[in-house]
């Protein structure tokens, strides 16, 4: 459907063209090989759910060890067998956890499984298009990211275990097959399958920008763009550009582990000996810290890739849910620009122990505390669109202010953590820890479960989730959560650090063992509860609730016009035309205003006053 | 109000068609993995313990190569929104040897840094030499691969459908696509060769 003229009467020649293809659809073309965006929304959707329960039951597992380490548990030999001999988890195996734990939920769940799934959904809905640019490569997006997550899930079945040199896999513990038990084969699988992960979120990104800037509806402009789309735009933006940096890194890992170059060994002595490559030569002249700097040229951007999704969903969210317009729309849309920009300027401060200069470590001090600059706009925007609104505490507003407030803990670390001096203690503690999972993995996690709840009727044909599961859902949630995670705040002031299997050896550390054993008890719970979500989630699908009329939250935005079940290409009629901006509620007497009704149409539509206006 | 200027006959004119604006986001990509790896050369090469050694010569033929395939992908181009199928099918075609003869004089480069005693395994700075130009040739296979299809394509072409089609711009989008590609793989090279050329110094 790529053309150059885009206007109604070509929509609607276009249209006849996907009635006559719905004809030849049977169960492949339509559910598993499909091109159309909203099926490989539910794709992506699906597939990070299943990557969630994976990645978050790891981190039980390894919690259960941080607790409880001189206990053993049967149950864990039945359920690990070689793994957990004697029930007692092997450090192998919890590096292994602790590694898939990172990689899994910050790529497959928090970038493919967010970012993959309401992208799809709501670029072409919200902005008034039949399909992306390109469907077929949109579909490939999806097929290469499964072919990653199976790569990635086969490795945990190998026999020396899957990798287990931490996501960030920094060299020279990941460039060495030897070194560590999982650093062989399951190592390799671990760069392959973030290889396809990269080829496929690029495919993605391409394909969310094209379809933004080029496809818009007539009256459009990118100025009446919900928030959501601004923050889907840019994050691919931020995606395009930021992944090939860490796929450059990662093929010169592959050169280092498997064909004998030294861009990241030098002089390694390995077991009192030193490191020779396959020609007997001495491995040399490599730099380790080469690879940081291209690897946290992409992990810092990363976080945004995670966090700006949810940050559009949850701007439209409680706007809507406030009936009250978003505060600052422009403010917003220029704070997500200058977040964009400065995300990709900060990498060096996850270096500031490395030995980095100390005069460049205060410029990267300088640019990571500007970033609190626009983040704190953003908030500022929130709260003040939420005052004094006449609020509807739905499932999605309540996980929507559940975000601002995590984005609001975990941000006030982050000025602790982004000076370069207070780093230095705090490095690689669990305070570290603390920060990042608030500030990004709970809080995207909570846009996300925010923008399920709220879409939940245009990803499922009409239908609405449970709301009283949901409430306790958010409760547990919201409070476990933060019985999780405030505690390592402590922990990591007084020195414990990260990554550790466990503490026995450390006497200084013993007097925390209540906590840890609170800690992961706090994380049990959450986990159990996200199986009523699971439950809800896949419950409402086939028997939920119908929704009652086609604009259950009484939103502006373009995809409540679509009817209740989507054929292929969105609109059966002509693609409505859009007045005016997204966020307009409670203006001039009405509750809300539609963004595709013209001003003439409107209930107390008075001519003289909209002259006098203009 | 942002948009009160904004008229109401008006619609959203794309500013450029979708799958150009596809290729030139991927384009973007490709810079910023380049980017990438010659800012980590010059990072390494900044931290000493690099072997300084000739280019070689070799490298110099291949660029003067790779230029001419372009100009030969341009005459291509031109030919067919000419409907010049015959000068079209010719200069495709030698667009097609001459990508060839740029990756057999790569080959060549190759080995004579071999016998100078660089080898992918050993110090960085030949390792980064095999690995970078062996990645911009990748690129360009898969632009061989595309000029391939094109010049099978061209002997089937039937001289009223050519017609037809010229008449239509969206027609012109795969020698557009495959044409811009091309240039860009070309100036990445020349990009590349004046790097490692000011680097072996």
């Amino acid at each position: 459907m790529a053309t150059t003229e885009i206007g109604l009467d070509h929509h609607l020649s276009n249209h006849d063209d996907h009635e006559h293809h719905e004809h030849h659809d049977n169960f492949f073309t339509k559910y598993v090989f499909s091109q159309d965006h909203k099926i490989i929304a539910r794709q992506f959707l699906i597939t990070g759910i299943i990557w969630a329960i994976v990645g978050v039951f790891f981190s039980v597992l390894f919690r259960i060890q941080l607790a409880w380490p001189n206990e053993s548990f049967p149950i864990l030999e039945t359920l690990l067998g070689k793994w957990a001999e004697g029930g007692k988890m092997s450090p192998d195996f919890y590096y292994s956890l602790v590694t898939m734990h990172g990689t899994i939920m910050v790529f497959f769940v928090l970038t493919a499984g967010l970012s993959g799934t309401f992208s799809n959904l709501l670029i072409p809905l919200q902005c008034g298009v039949r399909d992306m640019a390109s469907p077929f490569i949109n579909m490939l997006s999806f097929w290469f990211f499964l072919i990653a997550g199976l790569i990635m899930f086969s490795s945990l079945f190998l026999e020396n275990g899957a990798a287990s040199g931490g996501w960030t896999s920094y060299p020279p513990l990941s460039g060495l097959p030897e070194a560590t038990k999982g650093g062989g084969m399951g190592m390799t699988l671990w760069l392959v399958s973030m290889a396809l992960f990269i080829v496929s979120s690029l495919m993605g990104g391409l394909n969310y920008i094209a379809t933004i800037l080029n496809m818009r509806t007539k009256g459009m402009t990118m100025f009446r763009l919900p928030l959501t789309i601004w923050a889907f735009f840019f994050t691919a933006i931020i995606g395009v550009l930021s992944f090939p940096v860490l796929l450059a890194g990662a093929i010169l890992l592959i050169f280092d582990r498997s064909f004998g170059t030294a861009f990241y060994l030098s002089d390694i002595f390995f077991k009192g000996e030193v490191l020779t490559n396959h020609a007997g030569q001495i491995i040399e002249g490599g730099s380790p810290l080469l690879f940081q700097h291209l690897f946290w040229f992409l992990g810092h951007p990363e976080v945004y890739i995670v966090i700006l999704p949810a940050m559009g969903m949850v701007s439209e969210i409680l706007s809507t849910n406030s009936r009250k317009p978003i505060f600052g729309y422009t403010a917003m849309v220029y704070s997500i620009m200058a977040i964009t920009v400065l995300s990709f300027l900060v990498w060096a401060h996850h270096m500031f122990v490395s030995g980095l200069n100390p005069f460049v470590g205060s410029v990267f001090v300088l640019v990571t505390l500007l970033i609190a600059v626009p983040s704190a706009v953003k908030v500022f925007n929130w709260i003040t669109t939420v005052w004094r609104g006449n609020i509807r505490f739905t499932p999605a507003m309540l996980f929507a202010i559940g975000f601002v407030s995590m984005f609001i803990s975990g941000g006030l670390t982050g000025i602790f953590l982004g000076n370069s001096s207070l780093d230095i203690p705090l490095h690689d503690t669990y305070f570290v820890v603390a920060h990042f999972h608030i500030v990004m993995a709970i809080a995207a996690g909570f846009g996300m479960f925010a923008g399920i709840y709220h879409w939940f009727p245009k990803l499922f044909n009409g239908r609405m989730m449970n709301e009283p599961i949901a409430y306790i859902h958010f409760w547990i949630t919201l409070i476990g959560s933060y019985c999780i995670f405030w505690p390592m705040h402590y922990l990591g002031m007084t020195g414990v650090p990260r990554r550790y299997f466990s503490f026995n050896e450390f006497d200084t550390f013993g007097v925390y063992g209540d906590l840890n054993v609170f800690i992961t008890v706090a994380a049990i719970v959450v986990f159990c509860t996200q199986f009523l979500f699971v439950f809800n989630f896949f419950y409402s699908i086939f028997y939920g609730r119908k929704m009652k009329t086609l604009n259950p939250w009484k939103a502006n935005t373009l995809e409540w016009t679509t009817p209740r079940e989507l054929g292929h290409g969105n609109w059966p009629g002509a693609i409505p035309s859009v007045y005016r901006g997204a966020h307009e509620y409670s203006k001039d007497g009405r509750d809300y205003t539609p963004q595709h009704i013209p001003d003439s149409q409107l209930d107390n539509y008075n001519p003289i006053i909209a002259e006098a206006v203009k | 109000m942002m948009t009160t200027s904004y008229q109401e006959n008006e619609y959203q004119k794309p500013i450029i068609q979708p799958k150009k604006f596809v290729l030139w986001g991927a384009i973007a990509s490709m810079i910023m993995m380049f980017a990438g790896l010659t800012s980590a050369y010059i990072v390494r090469k900044a931290q000493g313990n690099w072997v300084l050694f000739k280019m070689p010569d070799i490298f110099w033929i291949s660029t003067i190569v790779i230029i001419i395939s372009s100009i030969t992908l341009y005459l291509a181009e031109r030919s067919f929104k000419q409907e010049n199928i015959k000068m079209y099918r010719l200069s495709l075609g030698i667009t097609f040897v001459l990508a060839v003869v740029f990756l057999v004089c790569q080959y060549l480069g190759w080995k004579q840094m071999g016998e100078y005693g660089i080898h992918l395994k050993g110090n960085p700075s030949g390792s980064f030499l095999y690995v970078i130009s062996g990645l911009h040739a990748l690129h360009l296979v898969g632009g061989l691969f595309f000029i391939l299809i094109m010049f099978v394509k061209s002997f089937f072409l039937h001289p009223v459908k050519l017609l037809i089609d010229t008449l239509n711009p969206e027609r012109y989008l795969n020698i557009e696509l495959l044409s811009t590609y091309w240039h860009f793989v070309d100036i990445l090279w020349i990009y590349l060769f004046i790097f490692f050329l000011i680097n072996s110094l």
